[in-house]
């Protein structure tokens, strides 16, 4: 735990053999938000030999690159470089960024622990739908599986620790939440959130000419809707299950 | 077209090839065969490139019906296979003619086999590769009905056997630290490496569950750590602290800490552990690391010169005596790069 203690950042960590990670902060936060996204952008410009790809994570952006072409000190060595260039804190939010409203069933059958988060954040059910429903959120990384967002971030009444088990399934298009944020689900898949919504979207349409349904920066409302609405949006918009979006102009 | 018509397929049956790298940022691990290697042999076996795809199928194979001549090659984990009712040799590669029916039973060691097409498996590609995605539902397992046409076949040669790397019986994982093994206290990464494993029961192309008597391991704050990127061969802790090792078809980014990342080159035996096989981590250098990896990747590289006749005639082996004729056993802790055993 010693070392760990010690973290400065942005700080600059190996990831197994073949990655490097650099760290803009241990806790999500506006700015270190904007730091991994306009670091990436950076590092894309540079283009280093050796650098198989990139991504971002919700403080980090991730290096995976070849060792036998670029070593470990070559790419630190360039890495804070490119650190100390400017203040990425301070980094502006890509551009062409877009607004969702996405009809949303908070409790039910279709998202069974509601009434759990609800409790974990000191609510009652009507309380939670209120707050949960009303919150704008910016896509702060996709990740987990295909074009899946994680958003946030929610006030510190959901600051809420993960389940210690796994809850074993949630389906396409379900709305989890956990420390201030929500991911929506691509694709069915076990999690260690709550499921507290369910949403008509499908994030990931590999049959399109743009499979990818939401960007990094993109803001999303889940407004709340009926159990018998909804289930009629899925079969009238199969895609985005009633959600309508548009251009955000800043 | 020639090729195979599905039949009947086992569960968990998936066409495969190297995955799709460079898609992380948009949530897409690269997936690709639970075994590159078996993929490496299948294609030395066929004298074709290892980027082509094949099938891959969990502990379980399938019937398959050729609509055409066609080369084939079996490799991974060794399944009870027969063409026309004659046993085919696994590890091989053999001539099959239009109308013939090919079985594929259950594995014998290990989990994942493999049947490589001359010419490679001809599906539609998607997002540049033809690998299924299960966890990124990208694609299907194979169905009854399903058609798996092969590609333009420029070779000729079948009938080539080659004595894979064992990989099939559990054995050593070698694991450098990564970015949050400090997240765990020193006593814990001490006993991570002196714990006895077997492989659990819950295992799939995302991930294998490892299961040890005693202590979970967990890290400090182990429920609130902020999410981060995944790594093929990262150790995860659950809640509970039992440890997952990632495989290439794992999530992007998650949660629970990762104590460690297993070596690429030690994946395959992670993969083809079959139930209860034992396990064991023992932590390497990044630098030991580095030079264990690029050492396998030398020896993956001289594949295609370690394949051979199946049968030959004694009389026209003017070698004869070179060859060691009696060897072929090599234990499960063993690493055949290391020793040479694998020639």
């Amino acid at each position: 735990m010693g070392r760990h203690e010690q973290l400065k950042f942005p700080v600059i960590r190996t990831v197994g053999l073949q990655g490097m990670l650099v760290s803009f902060a241990d806790a999500l936060s506006e700015p270190s938000n904007r730091a991994t996204l306009g670091f990436q952008a950076a590092l894309a410009q540079v283009a280093i030999e050796g650098v198989i790809e990139t991504s971002t994570s919700l403080a980090s952006v991730f290096v995976r690159f070849d060792p036998s072409s670029l070593s470990h000190d070559q790419l630190r060595a360039q890495l804070e470089s490119l650190l100390s260039d400017q203040d990425w804190y301070g980094a502006p939010l890509p551009e062409g960024r877009r607004f969702w409203r996405v009809p949303t069933v908070y409790g039910t059958d279709l998202a069974p622990q509601l009434a759990e988060a609800a409790d974990a954040a000191g609510m009652s059910e009507a309380q939670a739908i209120d707050s949960l429903g009303s919150a704008r959120v910016r896509v702060l990384t996709i990740g987990f599986a295909a074009s899946q967002p994680y958003l946030g971030t929610l006030g510190e009444e959901w600051d809420l620790p993960r389940q210690t088990a796994l809850t074993p399934r949630v389906p396409s298009g379900a709305l989890v939440q956990a420390i201030r944020q929500f991911v929506l689900f691509t694709a069915p898949a076990p999690t260690g959130w709550r499921h507290v919504g369910q949403t008509g979207m499908r994030l990931f349409r590999p049959e399109r000419e743009d499979p990818f349904a939401l960007r990094a920066g993109d803001e999303l409302i889940f407004e709340p809707v009926a159990r018998a609405d909804l289930l009629r949006l899925r079969e009238e918009d199969p895609d985005n299950g009633g959600a309508i979006v548009s251009e955000i102009t800043s | 077209m020639s090729g195979f018509r599905v039949l009947q397929a086992g569960p968990v049956v998936s066409v495969q090839d190297m995955g799709r790298p460079g898609l992380l940022e948009r949530g897409i691990s690269q997936g690709g065969a639970a075994d590159v290697l078996a993929l490496a042999e299948g294609a030395a076996l066929l004298r074709q490139d290892a980027g082509l795809a094949a099938l891959e199928m969990g502990g379980i194979g399938g019937t398959f019906e050729a609509t055409g001549a066609l080369r084939i090659a079996l490799t991974g984990a060794p399944m009870q296979a027969t063409l026309e009712g004659v046993a085919l040799a696994w590890n091989a590669s053999h001539q099959v003619a239009a109308g013939q029916k090919l079985v594929i039973g259950a594995a014998r060691r290990g989990v994942y086999g493999y049947l490589h097409l001359g010419g490679g498996i001809a599906t539609d590609p998607l997002l540049g590769s033809r690998a299924v995605h299960l966890m990124g539902g990208i694609g299907r397992a194979a169905q009854a009905g399903d058609l798996l046409p092969a590609g333009p076949d420029t070779g000729r040669e079948t009938g080539l056997g080659i004595t894979p790397e064992d990989r099939f019986a559990g054995g050593v994982l070698r694991i450098v630290e990564s970015f949050q093994s400090s997240l765990f206290p020193d006593a814990v990464l001490a006993r991570f490496g002196e714990t006895a494993f077997a492989r659990g029961g819950r295992a799939n192309r995302m991930g294998v569950e490892m299961v040890s008597d005693g202590a979970g391991f967990s890290a400090a704050g182990q429920l609130n750590i902020l999410s981060e990127v995944i790594a093929p061969g990262d150790v995860q802790m659950t809640g509970d602290g039992k440890p997952f090792v990632l495989l290439r078809e794992c999530q992007t980014t998650g949660g629970y800490p990762r104590i460690g990342t297993v070596l690429p080159c030690d994946l395959a035996r992670v993969a083809q552990a079959g139930q209860g096989a034992a396990l064991r981590f023992e932590w390497v250098t990044l630098q030991d690391g580095l030079e264990i990896q690029a050492r396998y990747d030398a020896q993956v590289k001289t594949l295609p010169s370690r394949c051979a006749p199946l049968v030959r005639d004694p009389a026209e082996m003017a070698d004869l005596l070179s060859y060691q004729l009696i060897s072929g056993a090599v234990s499960a802790g063993a690493d055949p790069f290391d020793t040479g055993e694998n020639r």
